[in-house]
Formats: C-alpha cells, sequence, structure tokens
C-alpha cells in the first residue's frame, strides 16, 4: 500500500520540475521584456554633445564661442559633508539651496551622480577643485558654456538654453532629450541644425552602481560624435560694438548692409543687454529681468518693429513714378493744391530738389498721378486699380512681405492694396483723397528698420538687391545659404537711379540732415524720415548710403521718440559709415553730440501717462550700456579696436 | 566478505555521473559570476571563489573516497551518535559561533569556517532512519507516534532558527515527503500546502475574492458529493473546511494589515510580489528574474554575462549562481541543470525503493526530500515562484559547507546501496 505513495512523491517531483520548464522558457524565450530590461540595466548610452559651432565676424574675429565649464555631479549615497556650512561657503550658495539641491538628487537616484551646480567657471574650478578632494561623493563633469566674445548682438545671435517641454513634444525627428540645449533665438535658433552637429553614442557596461565597464561589443555600434559646423558672418564687430555704443540711451534700429551682397554688417537693436548673462546659469533669473524691462531689451527692432517709413519712403515713390512715366527728372509741382504743409525751403522745380528738401506737396502730386496712372474713369475704380499697381511695384522692394533674412520672427510689416481699404472703406467707396498720406510714407504703411535698409541697398545698388542675411558662411567662408545668392530685380531702371541719388546726397550735404553729420570725402547719399507717432513724438529715422558712387556700406537708423531725422537718426547713421569705411572716427564733434543725446526719457513705457523727463528718468533706469562693458571683453580680443568716445 | 571489493564496486553510476556533472558546471558557473572582463582571472586562482571552490571539490573527494572505505553498517550503528555530535555543535554555535553575513551560525576552525546548519539535515537523517528501522515503531497507528519525531526534527530546527538561519530550518519540512513516504496520512501534507497557497493568496488578491473562492468551491463539492457520504457528516466535514479556510484568509489579511508595522508588512509583501519595492526587498527578485530572463534560448555565452557579473544579481556565485546558468547558458543551459536535478531526485527514490532495510530506505527518502526541496525553494526563488529564501543550490552553490554536506549525505546513501546486495531484508 504505502510503496504506491512512491509514485505520488515521483509525481510531485516531476510536476515541479516540468512547471519550472514551463516558467523558464515563458521568461527565456517567450517573454522578451527582460532582454531589454537588461540592456537598459548593464549597458548604458552615454551621449557624447558635440561642441556647438562657433559664430565668426566678417574679419575672423570670434563673436560666440564655447568656454569649458565645470558641473558639479553629486552621488547622493556617497555623498558625506560633515561641515555643511563651510561646504555651501565654498561653492557660494545658501543653506537652503543645499538642501534642496540634494533633496532633488537623492529624489533622482541615491546611486547614479545628479547635477549639483552647473557651470563653474574655469577659475571656480581651480579655487575649489583640490578641496573637493575631501568631499566625497562629489565630482565634476566637463560641460561647455556659450559665451560671447563682446556684450553686442545679443538679439540677433540669440540664447541657447534648456528644451523646453512643448518643444520637446512638438520636434518631428526626435533628437532632443530632455536637458538637452537648443537655440532659443536669433541666429543660434535660424541655424540650430547646423550649428548643434551630430551627437555621438557611445554604449557602455555599467555595473550596478552605474560605474562604467568597458564599451559593449567592442565599441562596434557607438558612432562618433561630429562637431557642429562654423558659422561666418558679415557681421564687422568693430562697427557693430561702434554702433552699439552710439544707440546707449536711444531706443531704436540699425541695420548696415553690404549693398553688393546683402551680408549684413551690423544689426543693433536697442536697449540691448550683455548675452552672456542669458548662457550663464543664472539664465533664469536674468531673463525673467530682461522680460520684464518696460524698454523690452528682448524684442529684437531691426526685424519685429513696424514704423511708419515716413519720408524716407519718398525715395520709392519718385523712382516708380520715374519709372511709370508720370513725371519726368524736370517735372516740378508748386505747393499749391495739395492739402500738406511743407517746412521751409526753397522751390522744388525738379525731383532732386523735392528729395533733397523733402517736399510734401511734391510728393503728394507724385503720387496722385502714380494712382490716376491709367484709363479708367470713375475716380474709385481707378484707385484701387492704381493702388494695385502701386502695391504690386513696391513689393518688389521687399515691403510688405518677409524679406527671408536669416533671423526668426520677421514681422511682415504692411503695404495696403485694394483689399485691405476695401475692408476699412468698403468697396469703391475710398479713392487718392483717403489714403494720399502714403505718398509721404505714412498712413497704412509699416515697414520694418531691416526693409529700409535693405532699401538703401537696393538704391545703392540702382535696382537690385540680395536678400539681407546675417550669416555668409556655413561651415565655410562664402558659402551662404542658395537663397542668399539669387539676385532680386526691382524692375526700375538704373537710369532713374541716377536722378534721384543727387537729390540723396543734397539731402546729406544741404537739405534735411544737421550740418555736422558730414564726412571729409566720402559723399553720402542719404534721405531723412520722419515717422508720425500717435502716442509720443515722433521717431527719426535715416537711410542711405556711402561712397554715393560707388557704395560699400547701405544703412538705416531709427530712433524712437528722435523727432527728426536729420538730427537723431542721421548723426548715427553718418558715424557708423564713417567707421566703416575709415576704419577710425575723425568726425569727433558729431560722435560726442551723438553720445550726449539722450532719448530715453521721450519713450512710454508702459505703465507711465506721459513721458515726462523727470518720472522716466528716474523710474526705468537705461538698460545696461554695452559701452561699459566693452572695453573688459573687447581688450584682450586681437584685431579689435575697442569702441569707445574717446577713440 | 565485504572486504575483498574494490570501492566502486555496485556504486550507482548514474546518480554519480549526475553529481560529477552538477559540480563541474557549478564550478565553471562559480568562475563565471565572479570572473570581471577588465581584470580577467584563472579559475585557479585562489584569491576567487572558483579557485576556492576547486579547493573544496578537492577536499570533497577526500571525504568521498572516506565514506567508501568506512563499512556502511557505521552509519546504522552509529546514526544517534553522530546526531548528537550535530547537536552539540548546534549548541556551541550560538556561543562561539562567528559573524559571518549577519547570520551566527559559523565555526571557524583555523582558517575555515564551518556551517554546522548544512550537517544538521545529514544528523537528523540518520537519527530518523535509525529510529524507524526499529521494527516496533510505526507511523499509522496513533498520532501520539510522531511526538518522537517532532522531537528529532524540532530540536534542530530550533537551534538552527535561534542562529539566525531561517533558510536552512525550513529546509526540515523535506522530511515531510519521507514521513509521508512511510506513512504520514497524506491529509497533513496537503493541508500544509493549502494553508501555504492560501496565506500566500490573501496577500496577493482581495481576501473577498478568496472567500467568495471558497463558498463556490465548497458549494460545487456538497453538490456533486454522493448522498451517502453527505448524509454521513460529509456536510457538515465541508463546511467546517471551508469556515476554517475563510478564518485563515481573514485572520492573516487582519494580522498583516492591522498588528503588523508598516516595514514589517513590506518585507512579507516582497516575498510574493516583489515589484511592489523594486529598490529595497524586491530587487533581487526582479534582477535575477532580468539575468535569466535576458538569457534567451541559447544564452549570452559563457563569460558574456552582464546582469550577473556587474553585481545587479546580489549573492551570484551562492544562493543566486542559477542566474549565471541562465544568463550565460540560456534555456538549454537552465533546462539541462532542471533535468539533471530531477534525474537525480527521481533516481534516489527509485534506489531508495529498492533498499532492503527499513533504515536504508527512510535514509534514502531523507536524501532526496532535501536535495528536492533546496532544488525547489532555490531555483523557484531564482524565477520568482517562491519567496527570497537564501539556501544553496546543492553541487552548484560557491562554499565548502554545502558541498562537503550534500556530498556526504548523497556518498553515504550511495554506499549504503551498494551494500544492498550483501544486506538481508528485515522488512
Amino acid at each position: 500500500m504505502l510503496e504506491n505513495r512512491r509514485f505520488i512523491i515521483i509525481g510531485f517531483f516531476i510536476f515541479v520540475g516540468v512547471a519550472y520548464l514551463f516558467r523558464l522558457f515563458y521568461l527565456q524565450v517567450l517573454d522578451e521584456s527582460y532582454t531589454i530590461e537588461s540592456s537598459s540595466n548593464s549597458i548604458k548610452r552615454v551621449i557624447e554633445i558635440p561642441f556647438r559651432g562657433q559664430i565668426y565676424d566678417r574679419y575672423g574675429n570670434l563673436i560666440v564661442y564655447n568656454t569649458p565649464v565645470y558641473d558639479l555631479l553629486v552621488t547622493p549615497y556617497k555623498a558625506k559633508v560633515q561641515d555643511t556650512l563651510t561646504f555651501c561657503r565654498l561653492l557660494g550658495i545658501e543653506r537652503r539651496d543645499f538642501d534642496s539641491l540634494m533633496t532633488a538628487a537623492r529624489t533622482y537616484s541615491r546611486v547614479k551622480p545628479s547635477l549639483f551646480l552647473r557651470q563653474l567657471s574655469k577659475e571656480d574650478f581651480a579655487r575649489i577643485q583640490d578641496i573637493m578632494v575631501d568631499y566625497p561623493g562629489f565630482e565634476f563633469a566637463k560641460s561647455s558654456l556659450r559665451t560671447y566674445s563682446a556684450p553686442v548682438l545679443a538679439n540677433t545671435m540669440g540664447y541657447v538654453s534648456e528644451i523646453t517641454k512643448g518643444q520637446m513634444e512638438k520636434q518631428e525627428v526626435e533628437y532632443y532629450r530632455q536637458g538637452d540645449y537648443i537655440g532659443q533665438s536669433g541666429i543660434e535658433k535660424y541655424y540650430e541644425e547646423q550649428l548643434r552637429g551630430k551627437r555621438g553614442i557611445r554604449f557602455v557596461m555599467q555595473n550596478v552602481s552605474g560605474v562604467a565597464k568597458g564599451s559593449w561589443k567592442d565599441g562596434e555600434l557607438d558612432t562618433m560624435a561630429i562637431a557642429g559646423q562654423n558659422l561666418y558672418t558679415g557681421i564687422d564687430l568693430m562697427v557693430q560694438q561702434y554702433a552699439d555704443s552710439l544707440m546707449v540711451n536711444k531706443v531704436g534700429s540699425v541695420v548696415a548692409i553690404e549693398p553688393k551682397t546683402g551680408q549684413i554688417l551690423a544689426i543693433v537693436s536697442s536697449p540691448s543687454y550683455d548675452p552672456n548673462i542669458l548662457a550663464s546659469r543664472h539664465f533664469s533669473k536674468n531673463y525673467s529681468m530682461l522680460a520684464k524691462n518696460p524698454y523690452k531689451p528682448l524684442f529684437n527692432r531691426p526685424v519685429m518693429a513696424s514704423y511708419r517709413p515716413g519720408s524716407t519712403f519718398k525715395l520709392i515713390q519718385a523712382l516708380i513714378a520715374l519709372q511709370d512715366g508720370v513725371i519726368t527728372p524736370g517735372t516740378g509741382f508748386g505747393h499749391a493744391g495739395s492739402p500738406m504743409k511743407c517746412h521751409n525751403h526753397p522751390a522744388t522745380s525738379t525731383i532732386v530738389s523735392a528729395v533733397q528738401y523733402s517736399c510734401n506737396p511734391y510728393f503728394y502730386q507724385v503720387f496722385k498721378r502714380i494712382i490716376y496712372n491709367n484709363d479708367t474713369k470713375d475716380t474709385y475704380k481707378a484707385s484701387a486699380e492704381g493702388l494695385n499697381r502701386w502695391n504690386e511695384q513696391v513689393s518688389k522692394f521687399g515691403i510688405g512681405q518677409r524679406l527671408g533674412v536669416d533671423l526668426p520672427s520677421e514681422y511682415k510689416g504692411n503695404l495696403p492694396d485694394e483689399t485691405y481699404y476695401d475692408k476699412i472703406y468698403g468697396a469703391d467707396r475710398w479713392k487718392f483723397s483717403n489714403v494720399y498720406s502714403l505718398s509721404i510714407g505714412e498712413g497704412e504703411l509699416l515697414i520694418t528698420p531691416l526693409k529700409m535698409a535693405n532699401v538703401a541697398a537696393i538704391i545703392a545698388n540702382r535696382g537690385y538687391y540680395y536678400t539681407p542675411h546675417v550669416v555668409s558662411g556655413v561651415g565655410e567662408k562664402n558659402k551662404p545659404l542658395p537663397e542668399y545668392t539669387v539676385k532680386h530685380e526691382t524692375g526700375i531702371e538704373a537710369r532713374h537711379f541716377e536722378t534721384i541719388i543727387p537729390g540723396m546726397v543734397g539731402a546729406v550735404e544741404a537739405g534735411t540732415v544737421m550740418g555736422l553729420a558730414r564726412i571729409k570725402d566720402v559723399q553720402i547719399a542719404g534721405k531723412t524720415g520722419t515717422s508720425q507717432n500717435k502716442i509720443g513724438k515722433d521717431h527719426s529715422i535715416f537711410i542711405g548710403f556711402a561712397p554715393a558712387d560707388n557704395p560699400k556700406i547701405a544703412i538705416a537708423a531709427f530712433v524712437e521718440n528722435g523727432v527728426w531725422g536729420g538730427t537723431a537718426a542721421a548723426p548715427v547713421a553718418t558715424l557708423i559709415i564713417e567707421r566703416y569705411l575709415k576704419r577710425k572716427t575723425e568726425n569727433k564733434p558729431l560722435e560726442s553730440y551723438v553720445l550726449s543725446r539722450n532719448y530715453m526719457p521721450n519713450v512710454i513705457v508702459p505703465g507711465t501717462k506721459s513721458p515726462t523727463k523727470k518720472d522716466t528718468a528716474k523710474k526705468k533706469p537705461p538698460v545696461t550700456a554695452p559701452i561699459a562693458t566693452t572695453k573688459k571683453d573687447g581688450a584682450n580680443k586681437p584685431g579689435l579696436t575697442v569702441a569707445s568716445s574717446g577713440n | 566478505m565485504a572486504r575483498n571489493q574494490t570501492l566502486t564496486q555496485n556504486l550507482d553510476w548514474i546518480a554519480v555521473l549526475i553529481y560529477i556533472l552538477c559540480v563541474m558546471m557549478g564550478w565553471f558557473n562559480i568562475y563565471a559570476a565572479v570572473y570581471s572582463p577588465e581584470v580577467p582571472t584563472s579559475i585557479f586562482d585562489m584569491a576567487h571563489n572558483a579557485g576556492k571552490q576547486l579547493m573544496w571539490i578537492g577536499t570533497t573527494i577526500l571525504l568521498i573516497i572516506a565514506i567508501l572505505v568506512i563499512d556502511h553498517k557505521f552509519y546504522d550503528t552509529f546514526a544517534y551518535i553522530i546526531y548528537g555530535i550535530v547537536l552539540l555543535m548546534l549548541v556551541a554555535v550560538l556561543f562561539i559561533g562567528a559573524d559571518i553575513n549577519g547570520s551566527h551560525s559559523w565555526i571557524k576552525i583555523g582558517a575555515f569556517s564551518i556551517q554546522p546548519a548544512e550537517f544538521a539535515k545529514l544528523g537528523t537523517s540518520l537519527a530518523l532512519a535509525k529510529y524507524l528501522s526499529d521494527p516496533t515503531v510505526s507511523l499509522t497507528r496513533s498520532w501520539k507516534e510522531y511526538l518522537p519525531i517532532a522531537g528529532f526534527v524540532g530540536v534542530p530546527s530550533l537551534l538552527i532558527l535561534v542562529s539566525n538561519e531561517t533558510g536552512s530550518m525550513l529546509v526540515f519540512a523535506a522530511f515531510a515527503i519521507m514521513l509521508y513516504r512511510e506513512g504520514l496520512p497524506g491529509i497533513i501534507p496537503a493541508v500544509g500546502i493549502i494553508m501555504a497557497i492560501l496565506v500566500v493568496m490573501t496577500l496577493l488578491v482581495s481576501n473577498w475574492f478568496i472567500v467568495a473562492g471558497i463558498v463556490i468551491i465548497a458549494g460545487l463539492i456538497i453538490w456533486f458529493m454522493p448522498k451517502t457520504t453527505r448524509r454521513q457528516g460529509g456536510l457538515l466535514a465541508t463546511l467546517v473546511v471551508a469556515f476554517i479556510m475563510m478564518g485563515v484568509v481573514i485572520g492573516v489579511d487582519f494580522f498583516i494589515n492591522n498588528i503588523l508595522q508598516k516595514h514589517q508588512r513590506s518585507r512579507i509583501m516582497v516575498l510574493v510580489d516583489p515589484d511592489s519595492d523594486p529598490r529595497g526587498a524586491g530587487w533581487n527578485v526582479i534582477q535575477s528574474k532580468i539575468a535569466i530572463g535576458s538569457g534567451r534560448l541559447i544564452g549570452k555565452g559563457f563569460l558574456e554575462g552582464t546582469q550577473t557579473k556587474f553585481d545587479f544579481v546580489p549573492e551570484q556565485s551562492t544562493d543566486f549562481i542559477f542566474c549565471t546558468v541562465g544568463e550565460e547558458h540560456g534555456f538549454i543551459g537552465a533546462a539541462i541543470v532542471v533535468v539533471l536535478f530531477m534525474g537525480l531526485i527521481a533516481r534516489l527514490v527509485i534506489l531508495a525503493e529498492r533498499q532492503r532495510t527499513r533504515f536504508a530506505r527512510v535514509y534514502g527518502y531523507c536524501v532526496a526530500g532535501i536535495m528536492f526541496f533546496h532544488f525547489m525553494v532555490n531555483i523557484g526563488m531564482t524565477i520568482g515562484l517562491m519567496p527570497v529564501i537564501g539556501i544553496p543550490l546543492p553541487f552548484f552553490s560557491y562554499g565548502g559547507s554545502s558541498l562537503w554536506s550534500f556530498s556526504i549525505l548523497l556518498f553515504i546513501f550511495l554506499k549504503i546501496d551498494s551494500q544492498r546486495p550483501y544486506t538481508l531484508s528485515r522488512t
């Protein structure tokens, strides 16, 4: 009887054995998840972040480069800090910060290192490196920091920061991971793909504590990191710094272009800030400080601010009229018959003198002829037809559309056409008399400083332009993006330009520009503008180029609330032209005049009702003047002249 | 007449062959478990576990020769004395024991450390065999007959429990297999198994599901029960059993949730559900499953394992040695080990059944039961079917005491078996 129990016993043994075989088969053969877990366990993907490309100016001076910095990492379970107070003093942090950083690290992992302090400078590293040996669990990791050689071009170059959650979700190809850096604005954003390079991946085996134990499969699957491409810009860093120094205490923009190529030589958005403050580990603090600043230093005025072009627009009107044949170089108009008043100036018997003295009634008549240059009898219909034709011609100057500069967030501005006014007045319910303020660049026109600089370049080129661009070489010199090598024609014959240019020269030498704004031996062709402003003093505008017969530089300067084009914007532009052409400043009186001008009190900032001098000067101190820091940073850069008023 | 036989005559070669295979495979896997690709060492390097294991294998061979030389009647005659010595050692270890790995169960003799608990299995097996070989002893008449058995098993297991070796203590449950064969009513091990299953289920599933399950099963049993059985108390018995089971479920649940502290509760939970504390107590099981699971069909190859090498799996060369087998040799390697153990254990049962003396049969069943229990708990633990109970895998796990004790246990039986033709049957 009991002998038979052996079968039950053996049966039980075999049952367990077979059950284990099934379980093993399931674990090892059927369920693949363990293989994945095993690799995520012991195979670590080490990301090799390549060096971000550097950015150079037109003479090979560095504008943006990478500085090696050191991140301090902590492995919580190894970390033993006996004297927290000394430790905090060493790192220059508060006790509170220490506690929260340690808690954050512990929450992430007790055995894996996590970031404790970001971006310690080389100097800090050298200072504390030896002492840190006494604190187990802390180690340094090399990293790099975007560094700007001069405190200029903040909005143009843009900044780099950790990728946001929204950007992570939006990316089409999954490239970025949490904590990666990405260009957030300016050139850094526009050329992100070229600058970032290609990440390398190494697979290493690690033990349970995350300690590396050699490469996996002898590095078969590893990929090398490829450094980002360098960018060569058309920026002239010396001129740029000088232009920035001139724009201190002024709100506005300067854009200088090399007309032959469309390369941007200098681009100022004022007020500005030192771009280095957004590259440091104080990014968020500094960013919110800038975002709160009433003068909006983060607003990239050259491409984002739109103004009425004012009298500078008369040049385009003259050119279209000449091309259409509605006037000849000798056409003269009296002041009568125009609703516009004129400033005190000699009679304008020709187009040249009309440009020179910026005669409003003259251009009223010119625009009237442009609009009614058709056979349509009905004045409403004729106005619509004429406006559309005019719109088409003005568009060819790049107005009313995005030029396509290599800066993100370029504004279109506004160039009204028939439908635009139909929406305001209704179809066939408006005519020339409703829109005549366009004739002198007022009304519904809105143009960015960059586009006005481009207009200057078109006139300098006598009829064509290359889309303005900052970067003239990607990876190597003189290799811009293909779209910047396309010549754009305006459809206006060169001879018409030759007709008006003497008027522009006259405007500078004996016209609307103040007498002080001259350069010895260089003929500047220019045109002032005063952009009407409903909520404050008018904006001062100047566009021009030099030398008039063989232009090397075309420029547009905007000084907000600077009132007269000839006294605020033109002097700034003149000094920049001189510095670019002569590499030095000879007109010292003009320079000290410009540096002494402070238009900030005129600027209405949100929250203040009227721009009284006392209020704004006291309550809103001007944003960091770039000139103060120029000396320090620029001094050790070879090949750079320090821009300062005493130079 | 036994004098002129050679040592190995009549030795069961199947068992010996499996034994040799297991020991050699164990040795290679210990080498693989401690092997570091950065600092490759020789398998003979005495500074590492593999080299030391080779030394243990060498001494084990000497022990085996000694066992084969000693007359088989020695074990019968000296069974109680050996048991007494083992008990003395277990008491001694409480006073002179050295602390190794948190347990107070090692005796240091010079450079060696031995673990009396490992030898307690041998002593108890011999003592039980000796006691049951008395023809006047029976296990089928009264429950009082079990009192001496309980004493033989209880004293050493209590001493082991006191020295904080819970795993080794639990091994004594293995004697139930032998007792069942010798007449223990089947209901007792059945109840034990059912209770264990109920407790585990209480921890995993909401107890209302279990109660409902019990009610349904009891209902079905009563429904299909022949009417005569029902009338003869079958109904009452079923209901009583069902109520006891429900009581156990609710009692265990109450005990765990209301009486135990939170940390104690999590310790118990981890036994059945490692994912409830993946970084803490559940770590071992999760890592062990990852190591074995990642081996796939044919494994990563000898010395190519990553999980077992880089310290993800704890106790790689001792309790979790099976992970190395599973990771480096895959399902094929793991299955071979399982089949080898099944073969050895089944062979032991067959050998035990052909013994002419009750002493030999009882002892044979003890050996088979102990081997089986170690196999079931150790491998079950590494594949997540058993709670983590730290007992070695026979012949595989690194360690002198365990290799010695299992070898002695096995070869004493093989020696006795080899003398079977010359033994007169008494039963």
